[in-house]
């Protein structure tokens, strides 16, 4: 019982502190702008895992026979062709997906997550690790994406829906707020501001209780 | 599109930042200093303006004769890299003062969203070649006057009294809300 109580605070940390979007602002262009809906949310956070474990994994592969001066090109080359891959699978499969993310499925390439872990952990450590780590930051920006976008969701429309990313179509809807009282500014621009402050605020205020 | 328009609504309407959310990053972190922050943008403008035109010209003269218009997210992200090391360069040899002003500041370009954004809004919008410099001088103008004056806000932040979680980056965030709503009421003007 102790042992998965710890194992949860360990995973609730690494959740909290070390989250690249509230702990470490990185990738925060594509978190405001994705975050609208719930299925923007999940669609993106899925291609940025995928992108991130691969680009992982494969800087791992070539990190002992990538020249020091070069290795930025080297990886940011290797970044740019799995983006390319992710987003043409997305656009043939997803085409609903593909229209609604628009230009940053391709701006992933400069999402700061990605070439940071790929420079600070996939290009030290082995192919195992890195592909965990992958895989570790790319759950904690789905999960940073999943909070925003609900909460803008459900304030500035009122409802919770989804939909099937493949075909479009409405697949569950719940109306939990009634139409009057929703805030249509929580789904624009502001809204992202707003919600973003907040979720970085509350996370400051628990890593602070936590250092006390 | 009239060429006036495109300029005001690409630097005030559509706002790089407020509206597009790309560039946080530099926006996030050299905005603390009004000085850094007018450096930054110039620096922007530069990279922007002479990025977006290269990769114009690479896309039309090279990628579609070729037919290799799938391969434009890795030719640009490569030229915009170039280009940055390039400037870096050129002015490292020929302005030593304006290099040391600018500092860091200016290899992080490559990571700015913003720059293959407009590099890639050319080609998706269709823009021939008037357009597209106007589009690549208004979107990092509006970049700069943004990065300004969030910065001179945020110089008057420091000394006041701000809830303790609430300290750094959320109060900037609250601030951008605040000044996202102000430019919102700018979409009448076009």
């Amino acid at each position: 019982m102790s042992e998965n109580k710890e194992k949860k605070s360990v995973f609730m940390s690494k959740l909290l502190k070390e989250n690249p979007v509230f702990g470490l602002y990185l990738g925060i262009c594509s978190t405001l702008a994705i975050s609208t809906s719930i299925n923007n949310a999940i669609g993106m956070g899925v291609c940025v895992t995928i992108v991130l474990v691969l680009s992982n994994i494969l800087v791992s592969c070539v990190r002992n026979i990538t020249p020091e001066d070069i290795h930025i090109p080297v990886y940011i080359v290797i970044i740019a062709s799995l983006v390319t891959v992710v987003s043409m699978v997305v656009h043939a499969f997803a085409p609903t997906l593909f229209s609604s993310l628009g230009a940053f499925l391709d701006l992933i390439v400069v999402n700061c997550i990605i070439l940071g872990r790929a420079e600070a952990f996939a290009s030290m450590n082995p192919i195992g690790p890195s592909a965990k780590d992958g895989l570790n930051m790319g759950l904690s920006y789905t999960v940073s994406l999943l909070a925003i976008s609900l909460i803008r969701q459900l304030l500035g429309t009122g409802m919770i829906t989804w939909d099937n990313p493949f075909t479009g179509a409405n697949v569950f809807s719940l109306r939990i707020i009634p139409e009057t009282f929703t805030l249509p500014l929580m789904t624009s621009q502001v809204g992202a501001f707003l919600t973003f402050a907040c979720l970085a605020a509350a996370v400051a205020a628990i890593n602070n209780k936590e250092a006390k | 599109m009239n060429l006036f328009t495109l300029f005001l609504s690409a630097m005030l309407i559509n706002n790089i930042i407020l509206s597009k959310f790309l560039g946080m990053c530099p926006f996030m972190g050299v905005s603390t200093r009004t000085s850094n922050a007018f450096g930054m943008g110039i620096a922007v403008i530069f990279v922007i303006f002479g990025a977006s035109l290269l990769s114009y010209a690479l896309y039309y003269l090279v990628l579609v004769p070729l037919e290799l218009e799938y391969m434009e997210l890795i030719t640009f992200i490569l030229l915009i890299a170039a280009f940055v090391q390039l400037t870096d360069m050129i002015i490292k040899k020929h302005s030593p003062t304006l290099y040391k002003q600018l500092g860091i500041y200016l290899p992080l370009i490559t990571t700015n969203c913003a720059v293959l954004y407009v590099a890639m809004d050319n080609i998706t919008q269709k823009y021939n070649l008037i357009e597209t410099i106007v589009n690549s001088i208004a979107v990092p103008a509006g970049f700069m006057l943004m990065l300004v004056i969030f910065a001179t806000i945020r110089e008057r932040l420091q000394g006041n009294d701000v809830p303790k979680a609430f300290a750094g980056n959320p109060i900037a965030f609250i601030i951008a809300a605040i000044m996202a709503i102000a430019f919102t009421s700018l979409s009448g003007l076009v």
